[in-house]
């Protein structure tokens, strides 16, 4: 949606360009911004401003309601309204982690401008009040080891772990009861991905949330702890020091190709906790909300996993990792299930009723290695092209051999899949594991060295009334098991570009304009000598993109 | 000068520190210092109002609040403690908000000086009700010394999300008439509170007893409004003459439980009657305002 839409705004922005030089700008521009808003911005947020446009009802966190003058991310103390800037950084930028989109490439800075008035219309106080004036947030102190564990103390004794979690993954226990200012559930940010941040996820924006709250969200502001006496400035400053800590240096990029590589006969690593991982690269696979085949999902709770593989020549494993904020199914997790359902649409197919419901997680094979770029379909294969799966799920031990010819039809193949799982402080960790050879010749691939090797993943969160159609799923990536002798690492990627073709071209693409804007990004990071020692899954890649 | 009142308490922390900013009157420097409470009429001709609220049939079951999540909260109590949304004793109905909705247009009252307090005890708003001037000063304490967050969501004054990890008091006030006004925490989501917010001093909640006491009104038309957060609202006029004690009763019963519990209706429209009564004055008290000054 969000790549249609810019296309659009593309266009939008050119029509709009070309008689509009020499119009002048003041009265006209309110008329102006109304034609914008209604075209751009009123399928979210609501011909009337009220956050109920036709689309709304498919996404969390909801689109923002004007007319109640409430915005999350500003530069003024909590509860007072945003600035002019603030408006239009959002609108330039939009909010990460949430369906707003930035319009900055898409529509000229004047009807920015005019569109930034017009909402503010919608907020007849705007009128009245002067415009506020901005905090003053000086500037970060340079991050170093004692400032990080300063902050760890206070994010303790704040209790910042209520909603977030120890580990700050957003499991904290009051996390499954957090609501927004329209009662809608919001869930607390996992701070270990900071690239979703709303307002950014720079040490300085971090500390600047924490300065102002964000208004309309259980959120709260910690100004008031600093003007008490409870703590000095500097320690909030150490506070988003440590926050900033617990994400990777760079958001990890996707990359086409998974590397297993090889280990001596018998290493292969059966265990989650097991050592040998710790030197395995790790690879992140962004998931997305299934939303092709009916029954769809629109609020996925997993959206991403990291990858990790291995192979003896004999047996091959993979180490999954991902976010998720409950083991489910948990109890205390049930009302949160209960009033997602009842506040996402679209309600297709029977009704989704609140249950206990394990977590799930899937890898797709094809049947056999293709020869070139035929796969089967990406949703679990069709009719004629059926696909190979292990399903994983949290209550039972091992994992499930399958076969499917599309999400509606699949079968449990006999045998199973070794697995090994742990969930730990917000976080699943599977080990699947399987010969190289397939234990039957009916429909199991036959893994091969040196070859890229189609996968995909699935994942579910029961307690988010996850199940069947109703989940987050991949594109097809490759796994590639490395031969005796070490290739050239150019090799893996160079195989993935040939088989991707044209795809490969807009992955870099994309990846060199997004490196463009982290770059100017890069210089907020006051020490980059300060790495995630917290996170395992950092991926600490400097060419990093995030996903999508 | 309305200007200028309205940007002091705004830049009150500056003035403080001696930053005449605006207006440079070095007079009106302490904002809302009024030299002496003065009525905006004759204290002679008062009035007053008493009355009861009573309640008919069974109080819904209490319902338990489950502070497993915060051990800390649980001790303070040597029972479970309840939800005390519908607190009947003996046929008397407690925190209900009663105030005068209309009758008042048009008259400037000076702000209530002392500040009302709302406790955060053994993880429940004490009182649960409140009622506040337009200004006056709303103190939120933590006396649990545990992580609160003081969550409020009005409609027409500007919101606020305070966080108190330790015993500590935070300052608010309100600009704009308001009843109600939800205040929750976020971290234990069993609290709930509401304030109400009304441009003259003649508000209160109703206690165990259920009575209620509003003095010194001037003689007049009143109609007195009474809220519960669970039975909605109700309405009875009445005249007040000089020296005379009006009574008043209200009787919730049973079945109103689930009735419409209006929350920020803007119900006492000053805004207008303001303009019509200072007209050509830019009217920027009434602007839904930032919390309090001395909480940034
Ligand atoms: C695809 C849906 C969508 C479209 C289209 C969209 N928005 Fe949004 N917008 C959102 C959502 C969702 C949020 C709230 C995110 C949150 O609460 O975290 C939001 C929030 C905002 C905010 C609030 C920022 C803050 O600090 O709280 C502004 C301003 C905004 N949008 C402006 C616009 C404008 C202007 C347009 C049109 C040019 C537009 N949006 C188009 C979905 C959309
Ligand atoms: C009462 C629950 C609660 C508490 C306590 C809390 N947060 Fe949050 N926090 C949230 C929620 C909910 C969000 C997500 C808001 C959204 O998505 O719009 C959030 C978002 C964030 C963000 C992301 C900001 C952005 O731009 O998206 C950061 C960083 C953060 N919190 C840090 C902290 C820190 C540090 C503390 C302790 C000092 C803390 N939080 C305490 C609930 C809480």
């Amino acid at each position: 949606m969000a790549r249609r839409l810019r296309w659009l705004g593309m266009g939008l922005a050119w029509l709009l360009v070309l008689p509009g030089g020499e119009v002048a700008a003041q009265d006209g521009d309110l008329e102006r911004g109304r034609e914008v808003y209604d075209r751009w911005c009123a399928s979210c947020h609501g011909v009337e401003g009220d956050g109920l446009g036709p689309a709304a009802g498919y996404m969390l966190p909801r689109p923002r309601d004007f007319t109640r003058g409430l915005y999350q991310i500003r530069t003024t103390a909590g509860g007072e309204i945003p600035t002019d800037d603030d408006i239009m950084r959002m609108i330039n930028e939009g909010m990460p982690g949430t369906t707003m989109p930035g319009w900055q490439d898409q529509l000229s800075r004047r009807d920015r401008e005019a569109v930034k008035d017009y909402i503010k219309s919608f907020y007849p106080p705007f009128e009245t009040m002067d415009e506020p004036e901005p905090l003053d947030f000086g500037r970060a102190p340079r991050a170093n080891e004692e400032r990080i564990a300063e902050g760890r103390i206070f994010y303790d004794s704040i209790e910042c772990w209520q909603c977030h979690g120890d580990a700050g993954r957003g499991y904290g226990p009051s996390a499954p009861e957090l609501e927004d200012d329209r009662d809608y559930p919001i869930r607390a940010v996992d701070l270990t991905k900071n690239w979703k941040f709303n307002g950014g996820g720079s040490v300085e924006e971090v500390y600047r949330r924490l300065r102002t709250g964000m208004d309309g969200t259980p959120m709260p502001a910690f100004s008031d702890l600093v003007d008490a006496g409870f703590m000095t400035d500097e320690q909030l400053w150490n506070l988003a020091h440590f926050v900033r800590s617990l994400a990777p240096e760079d958001p990890p990029r996707v990359r086409e190709v998974i590397r297993a590589d090889k280990v001596e006969p018998g290493e292969v690593p059966r265990t989650v906790r097991d050592e040998a991982w710790d030197e395995v690269e790790k690879f992140y696979i962004p998931l997305v909300a299934q939303i092709i085949v009916l029954p769809r999902w629109f609020d996925p709770a997993i959206d991403g996993v990291w990858v990790q593989a291995l192979h003896d020549g004999d047996e091959i494993a993979l180490r999954l990792t991902w976010h998720d904020r409950s083991r489910s199914p948990d109890p205390a997790w049930m009302q949160w299930q209960e009033r997602v359902i009842e506040v996402m649409e679209p309600v297709e197919g029977d009704p989704v009723e609140p249950a206990p419901r394990p977590d799930r997680f899937a890898v797709q094979f094809p049947p056999e290695i293709p020869d070139g770029m035929e796969r089967p379909y990406f949703l679990m294969g069709s009719s004629d092209r059926p696909v190979y799966l292990w399903r994983w799920r949290s209550d039972q031990d091992g994992a499930e051999p399958a076969r499917a010819r599309g999400m509606h039809e699949v079968e449990a193949l006999s045998g199973s899949i070794e697995a090994d799982a742990l969930w730990e402080a917000g976080r699943w960790q599977v080990v699947l594991r399987r010969s190289l050879e397939p234990a039957a010749d009916d429909g199991r691939l036959r893994f091969e060295t040196g070859v890229p090797i189609p996968i995909a993943f699935f994942a579910w969160d029961g307690d988010n009334a996850e199940e069947g159609t109703r989940g987050s799923v991949s594109s097809w990536f490759f796994v590639y098991l490395r031969e005796e002798a070490p290739v050239s690492t150019y090799v893996a990627p160079l195989v993935a570009f040939v088989l991707t073709g044209g795809l490969g071209l807009v992955v870099v693409a994309r990846a060199q304009r997004r490196e463009r804007t982290l770059a100017e990004g890069a210089e907020d990071d006051p020490d980059p000598d300060v790495g995630p020692d917290t996170d395992p899954d950092a991926d600490p890649d400097p060419e990093a993109r995030p996903p999508p | 000068m309305r200007d200028a009142h309205w940007i002091f308490r705004i830049l009150a922390p500056l003035l403080i520190l001696g930053l005449v900013v605006a207006c440079g009157d070095p007079d009106n420097g302490v904002p809302d210092e009024p030299e002496e409470v003065e009525m905006p009429f004759d204290m002679e001709t008062a009035g007053h109002v008493q009355g009861m609220v009573m309640y008919e049939g069974d109080p819904p079951p209490p319902e338990e609040m489950d502070m497993s999540s915060e051990p800390d909260c649980a001790d303070h109590w040597d029972e479970i403690p309840t939800r005390d949304v519908v607190k009947v004793s003996d046929g008397h109905l407690g925190d209900v908000f009663i105030y005068v909705k209309e009758g008042l247009e048009g008259m400037d009252f000076p702000t209530t000086r002392e500040a009302v307090v709302m406790d955060q005890l053994g993880c429940r708003y004490t009182p649960m009700v409140i009622g506040a001037m337009t200004g006056q000063t709303v103190t939120f304490r933590n006396s649990d010394g545990l992580l609160h967050n003081v969550n409020a969501t009005p409609e027409h004054n500007r919101p606020f999300n305070i966080s108190q990890p330790v015993n500590m008091d935070t300052d608010r006030t309100f600009a704009s008439h308001e009843v109600m006004i939800p205040v929750r925490c976020d971290v234990h989501g069993w609290m709930r509170g509401y304030v109400g917010v009304v441009e003259h001093p003649y508000h209160q909640v109703t206690g165990q007893g259920g009575t209620f006491d509003l003095s010194d009104l001037p003689p007049g038309e009143y109609v007195i409004e009474a809220w519960h957060s669970q039975l909605g609202t109700q309405e009875q006029t009445v005249t007040v003459e000089t020296g005379e004690t009006a009574q008043v009763s209200f009787t919730f019963s049973e079945d109103m439980l689930g009735s419409h519990v209006p929350l920020g209706d803007p119900i006492y429209p000053f805004r207008g009657n303001h303009a019509a009564h200072e007209a050509g004055d830019q009217d920027h008290d009434h602007a839904p305002m930032a919390p309090a000054p001395e909480g940034r």
